[in-house]
């Protein structure tokens, strides 16, 4: 059975058929080619596949493309304004947020999220919020700095 | 994913209706879609109840809690009156899964969520719960998660879910509409079935029947909190874990409900204990007479005698907190 979705992705309509199956990340990354997004554990434990729904980060390999027709999706391609990085994106770059960057857009969509909901968020908190987020790489000291950075250029932005 | 049919249900009783007709709800998903991409559940037909009208919290006449069905976890996390009358709620919601799981999931799909026995994932094993009559590959098995109180020759899995073990020391009713319309109130306490020789079977929910709302009944005043032990202090289920509360006058303790988490088939609870409790003065003495009364009938398997341990000091632990004349 297909569906017809159509959304709002990163501020422009898109529609197209889906089976009942087809998962949010799949629509993402193979029709719209949006392939920043990535999957890691495909079982909801990892972080990689964060993105947004009507303002609320979610894992988007655990919603259905056609639960989130008609929604509001936000993908790290929709995080930086043209050439300009976003605050969280800058941070990241310039504390070292990342080694080989597979968990990199989740962790900024996670990031990002986090400063959103608690702007004062401490080292403490930050660290809580991560949950949901794993890395192999860097060992979250510097993701965490990242974020607290991040945190401060979003607010004087 | 084997291919299913989805749709949107637009009312409860278009759901119930075609739930009664075999089609599975999916609500935040975060636990359906996971078992059905290993094909541990293949429902042909998927209603998609989430954007029923059913996510309100409000207070009752009696001047309890209605939470509905399709509230979301971190969403009910953050209520005010959560956070302020019932903030053991609160405290286990935010003990579970992550802050991206909490944003999806919903009160109804958490009560329901299955077992994180290993054996229940892996479709090689037998499991008498995913493919009833097949045996118990636990018994004999890894058995750190499971159960020590409840269990049947059957099945020894533990109910994961966090907020339940809140609910069941808030003395909580679940709200339910049944296919044809009726709708009923039944305690949190007569909602979970055990084991037995039928561990497939968990609720006492029919097919069609759609959890509408949790109710809470008024706050019952005295200290709360939810204490869990796991692996790791973040992102892990309970090895096992307590949800407490304690009202205590005149030096002694007036009522103490007292629920428990990671060691059964559904959260457990011992009236035995709690009226042990009652109307006594606080001592170490009283605490570890109860931490008696409750595991006198523990049973524990092959790998978790730990646990017998583990939750009478967590229990101990909880009941200094909670009856601390310097907090
Ligand atoms: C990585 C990970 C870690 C987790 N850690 C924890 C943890 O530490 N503690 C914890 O408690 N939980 C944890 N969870 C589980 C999580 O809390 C549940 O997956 C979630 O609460 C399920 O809610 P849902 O709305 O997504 O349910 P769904 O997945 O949509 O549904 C679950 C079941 O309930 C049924 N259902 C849903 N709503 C209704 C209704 N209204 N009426 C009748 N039937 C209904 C569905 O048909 C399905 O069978 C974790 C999950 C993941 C993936
Ligand atoms: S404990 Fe229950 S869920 Fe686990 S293998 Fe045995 S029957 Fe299956
Ligand atoms: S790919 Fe979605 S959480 Fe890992
Ligand atoms: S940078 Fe490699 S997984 Fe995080």
């Amino acid at each position: 059975m297909t569906i017809s979705v159509s959304m709002t992705v990163n501020g422009k309509t898109v529609s197209g058929d889906v089976e009942g199956r087809t998962l949010l990340v799949q629509f993402l990354r193979e029709q719209l080619h949006l392939t920043g997004t990535h999957v890691g554990c495909d079982t909801s434990q990892c972080g990689a596949c964060v993105v947004h729904v009507d303002g609320q980060s979610v894992k988007s390999c655990t919603i259905l493309a056609a639960q989130a027709n008609g929604t509001e999706v936000v993908t790290i391609e929709g995080l930086a304004d043209g050439a300009t990085l976003h605050p969280m994106q800058e941070a990241f770059r310039e504390h070292h947020g990342l080694q080989c960057g597979f968990c990199t857009p989740g962790m900024l969509a996670t990031g990002y999220d986090i400063v959103r909901r608690l702007p004062d968020a401490d080292e403490a908190r930050i660290r809580r919020e991560l949950s949901g987020n794993i890395c192999r790489c860097t060992g979250y000291h510097n993701i965490v700095k990242a974020i607290k950075a991040g945190a401060e250029k979003m607010s004087a932005a | 994913m084997t291919p299913f049919a989805y749709s949107r249900a637009a009312t409860p009783s278009e759901a119930t209706g075609l739930g009664r007709d075999g089609a599975s709800f999916i609500a935040g998903g975060t636990n359906l879609l996971d078992l059905m991409k290993l094909e541990i559940i293949t429902p042909d037909r998927l209603v998609d109840i989430s954007r029923l009208d059913l996510a309100a919290i409000s207070e009752t006449p009696e001047g309890g809690l209605r939470i509905g069905a399709m509230v979301r976890n971190s969403d009910l996390a953050a209520d005010r009156k959560v956070c302020d009358s019932y903030p053991v709620l609160a405290e286990a919601l935010l003990a579970g899964a992550s802050a991206q799981l909490r944003n999806k999931a919903t009160t109804g799909g958490n009560l329901l969520q299955r077992t994180r026995c290993y054996y229940f994932y892996d479709t090689a094993m037998p499991c008498n719960k995913r493919a009833p009559g097949s045996g118990c590959q636990a018994i004999g098995g890894a058995t750190r998660l499971h159960a020590i109180f409840g269990a049947s020759v059957h099945c020894i899995a533990t109910h994961p879910s966090d907020m339940a073990v809140a609910l069941r020391a808030l003395d909580a009713e679940v709200e339910v509409e049944a296919p044809e319309g009726a709708i009923r109130r039944l305690p949190l306490s007569q909602f979970y079935v055990l084991p037995g020789d039928t561990p497939h079977i968990e609720t006492v929910l029919a097919p069609g029947d759609l959890i509408t709302a949790v109710i809470l009944p008024p706050p019952q005043g005295g200290r709360q909190t939810y204490r869990k032990v796991r692996d790791r202090a973040s992102y892990a289920f309970a090895l096992v874990s307590v949800a407490g509360v304690v009202a205590l006058k005149e030096g002694r303790i007036a009522h103490a409900s007292l629920a428990f988490g990671g060691v059964a088939p559904q959260p457990w609870r011992n009236e035995t204990v709690e009226s042990m409790l009652h109307d006594r003065q606080p001592s170490a003495g009283l605490f570890a007479q109860a931490a008696d009364a409750l595991l006198a009938d523990a049973r524990p398997q092959k790998d978790n005698a730990f646990k017998i341990s583990l939750l009478r000091r967590t229990l101990i632990a909880v009941l200094n907190e909670l009856t601390d004349a310097d907090q």
